[in-house]
């Protein structure tokens, strides 16, 4: 379902962070980037959330080419993916409900299904008793659990986590990874870029390691090995 | 139908919530657009005290024409007709020669020497007048010219005529046309550019407002949400800036012209600014409203322009 068919980046003359890449991931996969800082896991990223583009090569979603998407189309992508980042980015002067909800709102979702829905995904990711809470009062764990509440409530295709237990201790980097694994279980296809070794020997499935901008290893069921 | 409904009630929803969570801003938003609104109401209560002030500087002058002792009723008449007839002129006011001499007695009524002078002359030694008013003040010179004998206007009546005033006003008349035109230049330069800066300063206090936004309006835009439903509770928060920002202007004007009336009653001829500001008081809260908003709202799409390129 996601193709990069020879893609490379540059930021500049000369200063190529992603070289030549081609990898094709497939619908319910669970996919773990590993690599070291600068290996280019989030230039990555971003090119898949069509934050930058390829300068060659082309980056397809199905059949489309996600940098040639435009407006409405574009839009309709991104609710198809859901994002996970490592400094939560959640919205500060929103509650953790709201938080959820506009997720839902900016889908166009009806109001009885967002009523429905937010609690459930929050009591999915064990928050139904803080949901109107605000970001600053929450840990760090919670509030990650809040931005995973956000990219699953529209039930998207893939569910794109970068580095998503980098500022988290190791009790809560477990319970995120564990609900990754679950929302994978239920079908979604799960990308997650990490530095942790233990997440990636844990879980036991695909590994896709990187270095100097390239794909060095694409194991199907990897451990972190550098 | 219904999506668009829902659609409009949640971005209308969200920008009251922006407005009321983001105190801070929305108040020096606020601050900033009510002193700018202020600027533009200042600059058009000026505009009605300098036009009222000028009127009555207008009205003042005028080209008198004097009549002999001799001139008959009837050649008085004639003339003030015919001047009626001309298109410069407004109005034409006739004082006989018992008003000019009660007149003449008034002005010198403390003057014992004076009034006894004239009591000693035994017969009014006043001259019936006619004063006329023209259209504008550039027109005196037209009118002027065409009391000069030998030309139609007068004909047979020339000699009833003995001075006409304009040549000795002349300087005077000029020097007010000068001033009108060299008022209305700099007054028109000056509002432009204080209202240029007013809304430059406006334009960067919402540009920082929503700099702080930068990084939700990315996030909104990766969780796919379109543009329109991320600019529109801008939208929203920026017209209500306007709506506060007006009600504050029109609340401070209402003491503000009280306040002046009392002190300029005598300098402006007696304008009342207080019952200007209460006739006018629906077009000026109007042009404030879509002056404040619009440049709020304005300010606020250029600035999360930038951000939604994403």
């Amino acid at each position: 379902m996601l193709y990069f068919d020879r893609v490379s980046k540059e930021y500049g003359q000369g200063n190529r962070v992603l070289d030549n890449i081609s990898l094709t991931i497939h619908p319910g996969e669970l996919v773990s980037i590993v690599g070291h800082s600068g290996a280019g896991k989030t230039t990555l990223i971003k090119l898949l959330l069509a934050e930058e583009r390829p300068t060659e090569g082309i980056v397809s979603f199905h059949s489309d080419n996600i940098h040639r998407l435009k407006g409405k189309d574009m839009v309709n992508y991104r609710r198809k993916v859901g994002v996970v980042f490592q400094d939560f980015r959640l919205i500060p002067n929103k509650t953790a409900y709201e938080n959820v909800a506009f997720a839902m709102e900016a889908a166009g979702k009806p109001d009885h299904d967002i009523h429905e829905d937010v609690p459930h995904v929050l009591d999915l990711v064990d928050l139904k008793d803080k949901m109107h809470h605000f970001p600053h009062q929450l840990s760090g764990g919670e509030q990650q659990r809040v931005a995973i509440a956000r990219a699953i409530v529209n039930r998207p295709e893939i569910i794109i986590a970068d580095e998503p237990t980098g500022n988290l201790d190791p009790l809560n980097t477990y319970d995120i990874v564990q609900i990754l694994k679950k929302i994978n279980d239920l079908g979604t296809t799960v990308i997650l870029t990490t530095h942790n070794k233990g997440i990636v020997d844990n879980l036991g499935r695909r590994v896709i390691s990187m270095e100097d901008g390239r794909v060095i290893r694409d194991q199907k069921s990897g451990k972190f090995t550098m | 139908m219904a999506k668009k409904t829902t659609l409009v009630r949640r971005i209308v929803s969200a920008g009251f919530t922006g407005f009321y969570r983001n105190r801070t801003v929305s108040l020096s938003s606020i601050f900033i657009l009510t002193v700018t609104l202020s600027i533009i109401a200042s600059f058009y209560f000026f505009q009605a005290i300098f036009n009222y002030t000028l009127d009555q500087v207008r009205e003042k002058v005028d080209v008198r024409v004097y009549f002999t002792v001799d001139a008959t009723e009837e050649q008085i008449s004639t003339v003030r007709a015919k001047l009626l007839a001309l298109p410069q002129v407004k109005a034409v006011a006739y004082m006989s020669r018992d008003q000019a001499l009660v007149e003449f007695k008034q002005k010198h009524e403390g003057d014992q020497l004076t009034l006894q002078a004239l009591d000693e002359l035994g017969t009014n030694p006043f001259g019936a007048s006619l004063s006329v008013l023209a259209q504008d003040t550039s027109q005196y010179e037209v009118i002027a010219d065409a009391l000069k004998q030998g030309t139609g206007l007068l004909g047979d009546n020339a000699e009833a005529i003995d001075k006409i005033n304009y040549y000795q006003l002349k300087d005077s008349i000029d020097k007010l046309n000068n001033i009108i035109g060299w008022t209305n230049t700099v007054g028109f330069w000056l509002s432009i550019i204080f209202v240029t800066m007013s809304c430059m300063i406006v334009y960067n206090t919402i540009r920082l407002a929503i700099f702080v936004y930068r990084d939700e309006i990315a996030v909104m835009k990766l969780v796919g949400a379109s543009n329109m439903f991320i600019r529109g509770p801008f939208i929203v928060e920026a017209m209500l800036y306007g709506i506060v920002a007006t009600l504050l202007t029109m609340a401070m004007f209402w003491p503000a012209t009280v306040w002046v009336t009392k002190k300029t009653v005598f300098f402006f001829e007696g304008m009342n600014l207080h019952a200007y500001y209460l006739a006018h008081f629906f077009e000026l809260a109007g042009f404030l409203l879509v002056a404040g908003s619009g440049l709020a709202i304005i300010s606020s799409l250029l600035a999360v322009r930038k951000y939604l390129k994403v």
